[in-house]
């Protein structure tokens, strides 16, 4: 008895201990008005290793102490789901995803406006950026976000592979998959296409094919238009070239690390990706095929070659910061036509047209990349997925037959299901 | 004798009353913590389940009553599909841990050479991140270049698509818990092993009892309350699994939502869908599920310790 009641006794006194360090660091949250010290956020990406080395001479310049938060696309996108929603100021730059979460954080006010910030400064000038990427970082007439980075899908190609089988770099849809069987059958062990798989990964680089077919994911009037017989020939080349012309053991988890890896070892003739990835590729230090490796604008299909032209990128500040000025500085320094060319000569296309303009704005792209580059950014469409609240959600419908395609199954009736599933989803969200 | 008068004071009165109460006093901080780090939480997400809550749970949202709970539970496409696929990898893992972590633990029982170093060879799964074991995993099963597929074809057979096959992902996985897991299950029925004297075994040997009727009649009801507990821990333990699915697999479980268990599938709608409400509905039906397992393995439990 008296053991059991000391044993009681340590229990009690651990849980009131417990509770007493909760109570404690819930008291402690620190509320900095215009503080000189920076909560920026960040994505693991190559423009944030170039800004990252920079930051002492932003540092220098004003005085204001960058605490940098570095995290995975999935982890960033996680932390903001939970701290914006509590609310946080701890987060005062946030670099987001436009096309991805721009519309739900927009609506759900997590954004600051900057409309009036981005006018202010004529040298640094926002008329200079792109209209495309603009429009994304731009909600209900009000700009939310300065845009970063931008992407476009074109072809990856093996020269000598093509060389060896005495064949043209493809211009269409149907030049690129017959080219694919010729190289594939000459070559055993070697796909003659790759490109990501995944249900949700697919549907980006996807979209330059049903664009390119005269499709779209839905109408002007929010009507579903994936059971178009333009948008069926999309779901149905896509699947096809991946199931008779890709990689042997195909699996239809493949996101672009895993496409790029196969594309990079050497085990595949085309691929279709985005530009910003193109120094996996091309670093010899990453690929086997950086010596041979060719770059072409994405191949026309009936409506010609209208690939993406998309900001997959930008920079905000969060509505909850107390700390607007210095964030909206840090962004005008990040963003500065110097920053921006340096940063797009390391190879990350940027949004300012002045930059792609400049010849030291490409000269450091393989020739072949700066052309295909150029070429998309006249003929892009300005969205690679269905632009909508609920992204992920509606990328996971949409993609669904691409998954069905590749494997083989019935296309027809998965086609049918994601028609009826996105309607669905589409009157929901335009309620 | 004569008592001395204390001085009587506010102080006084608080600790009589305190002296009175003290079952209650004491309890106060245990009570406190559990009302902020249990009650609190369930309680939020049980309103949250009553609500339309999505895009932002700050948003405004609307009193809906019960309507999640019957959209969730007559969702025959991603709810029930998730239930089935949960109660699958809990039910094969256990049951290959149970069983194989009550032969390892026999053949470990009685002392041997080398003893310590199969122990510790066999409990190195137990100390690795669930992630990283998921990413180890991916890698061994990738299909063109993983090494299970390369295995293979030293024997002549042809490759398999592991944890890319609609039907293979799920066994595949379960596989990874049970190389993951039985070092647990193998520990805690060792201590329970240890623990038992050795005179019904040796009694049993005398009147003539097979290893076999000596273990079946003798050992496992001995070693029963044990066995449930590890059947317990290792169950709760495998229901809320989502490492190495979401290492493995990625968001929605693979993109057929192959293994796409109740836990991942509430994930999905909270992180991507931005779906809270019904994100809520589903924990809260998971979460009695697994209430109603504890309850119903605690009674068998009780059965056999009395």
């Amino acid at each position: 008895m008296k053991k059991h009641s000391s044993i009681r006794v340590a229990g009690v006194v651990t849980a009131a201990a417990l509770a007493a360090a909760t109570l404690v660091s819930c008291s402690s949250t620190s509320g900095d008005e215009g503080s000189d010290v920076l909560n920026v956020t960040l994505a693991n990406h190559v423009w944030t290793d170039i800004v990252k080395e920079a930051l002492p001479e932003f540092e220098e310049e004003t005085g204001i102490k960058v605490t940098l938060t570095q995290l995975g696309e999935d982890q960033l996108s996680d932390q903001y789901n939970v701290k914006l929603n509590a609310g946080t100021d701890e987060i005062d730059v946030m670099m987001y995803r436009p096309l991805q979460e721009g519309k739900l954080f927009a609506q759900n006010g997590y954004l600051a406006e900057i409309s009036d910030s981005v006018g202010e400064n004529a040298e640094w000038d926002w008329d200079d950026f792109q209209a495309g990427p603009v429009g994304a970082t731009t909600f209900e007439g009000e700009v939310v976000g300065v845009p970063i980075i931008t992407e476009r899908e074109v072809l990856y190609y093996r020269k000598d592979l093509l060389e060896a089988a005495g064949l043209e770099v493809p211009t269409t849809l149907e030049e690129l998959e017959e080219a694919a069987e010729t190289i594939a059958a000459a070559n055993p062990g070697i796909a003659g296409f790759v490109a990501r798989t995944g249900v949700s990964a697919a549907v980006t680089q996807f979209s330059s094919f049903l664009h390119s077919s005269g499709g779209d994911f839905f109408d002007e009037d929010g009507n579903a238009t994936l059971d178009t017989k333009e948008a069926r020939k999309a779901y149905e080349l896509y699947g096809r070239l991946i199931r008779e012309h890709g990689p042997e053991n195909v699996s239809t988890d493949m996101s672009w690390p895993e496409a790029m890896a196969i594309f990079t070892q050497g085990n595949a003739a085309f691929y279709t990706e985005a530009d910003s990835l193109y120094k996996n590729a091309a670093d010899p230090a990453n690929s086997t095929v950086s010596e041979t490796v060719g770059f072409a604008q994405f191949p026309a299909g009936d409506e010609g070659s209208r690939a993406y032209n998309v900001p997959s990128w930008a920079l905000g500040i969060n509505a909850a910061s107390s700390n607007y000025d210095n964030a909206w500085k840090f962004i005008e320094w990040a963003t500065s036509k110097e920053k921006t060319l340096e940063i797009q000569q390391a190879g990350v296309p940027g949004p300012r047209t002045s930059v792609w303009e400049d010849p030291a704005g490409v000269e450091t792209y393989p020739a072949d990349l700066a052309e295909a580059i150029l070429a998309s950014a006249e003929t892009g469409v300005g969205y690679d997925r269905p632009l909508v609240i609920s992204v992920a959600e509606a990328r996971e419908i949409v993609g669904a037959p691409i998954v069905t395609s590749i494997t083989g199954g019935d296309l027809d009736a998965a086609i049918a299901a994601a028609q009826a599933k996105f309607q669905e989803f589409l009157d929901e969200e335009n309620e | 004798m004569s008592v001395l008068a204390r001085p009587r004071g506010p102080f006084d009165a608080f600790s009589r009353w305190a002296n009175h109460n003290r079952k209650w006093v004491l309890a106060a901080p245990a009570m406190v913590f559990v009302a902020l780090l249990i009650i609190f939480p369930v309680g939020w997400t049980l309103y949250l389940s009553l609500t339309d809550a999505s895009g932002s749970v700050r948003a405004e949202s609307e009193f809906i009553g019960l309507e999640n709970y019957f959209d969730v539970l007559t969702d025959t496409e991603r709810f029930w599909p998730a239930v089935l696929r949960t109660a699958a990898f809990t039910g094969g893992a256990l049951l290959f841990e149970m069983g194989l972590g009550m032969c390892i633990a026999l053949l470990l029982w009685r002392p041997f050479r080398g003893e310590k170093w199969v122990r510790v060879a066999i409990l190195l799964p137990l100390v690795a991140t669930p992630v990283a074991v998921g990413m180890m995993w991916r890698l061994i099963f990738e299909p063109n270049i993983g090494f299970a597929n390369q295995m293979l074809s030293w024997f002549g057979i042809p490759a398999q698509p592991w944890l890319s096959g609609q039907t293979t992902a799920l066994p595949t996985l379960i596989f990874i818990d049970i190389w993951q897991w039985t070092p647990m299950v193998v520990l805690i029925l060792l201590a329970g092993l240890t623990s038992l004297s050795d005179e019904p075994d040796e009694a049993a040997r005398v009147d003539g009892a097979t290893a076999w009727q000596r273990f079946w009649y003798v050992t496992f009801p001995l070693i029963m309350p044990t066995f449930i507990t590890a059947i317990l821990l290792r169950g709760i333990d495998a229901l809320k699994t989502f490492d190495i699915l979401y290492a493995t697999k990625g968001k929605g479980g693979g993109s057929f939502h192959e293994v796409e268990t109740l836990n991942v599938y509430a994930y999905g709608l909270s992180f991507d869908y931005n779906d809270y409400g019904v994100s809520s509905t589903v924990l809260i039906i998971f979460f009695l599920m697994i209430i109603g397992c504890i309850w119903l393995l605690t009674i068998r439990k009780k059965r056999s310790n009395s």
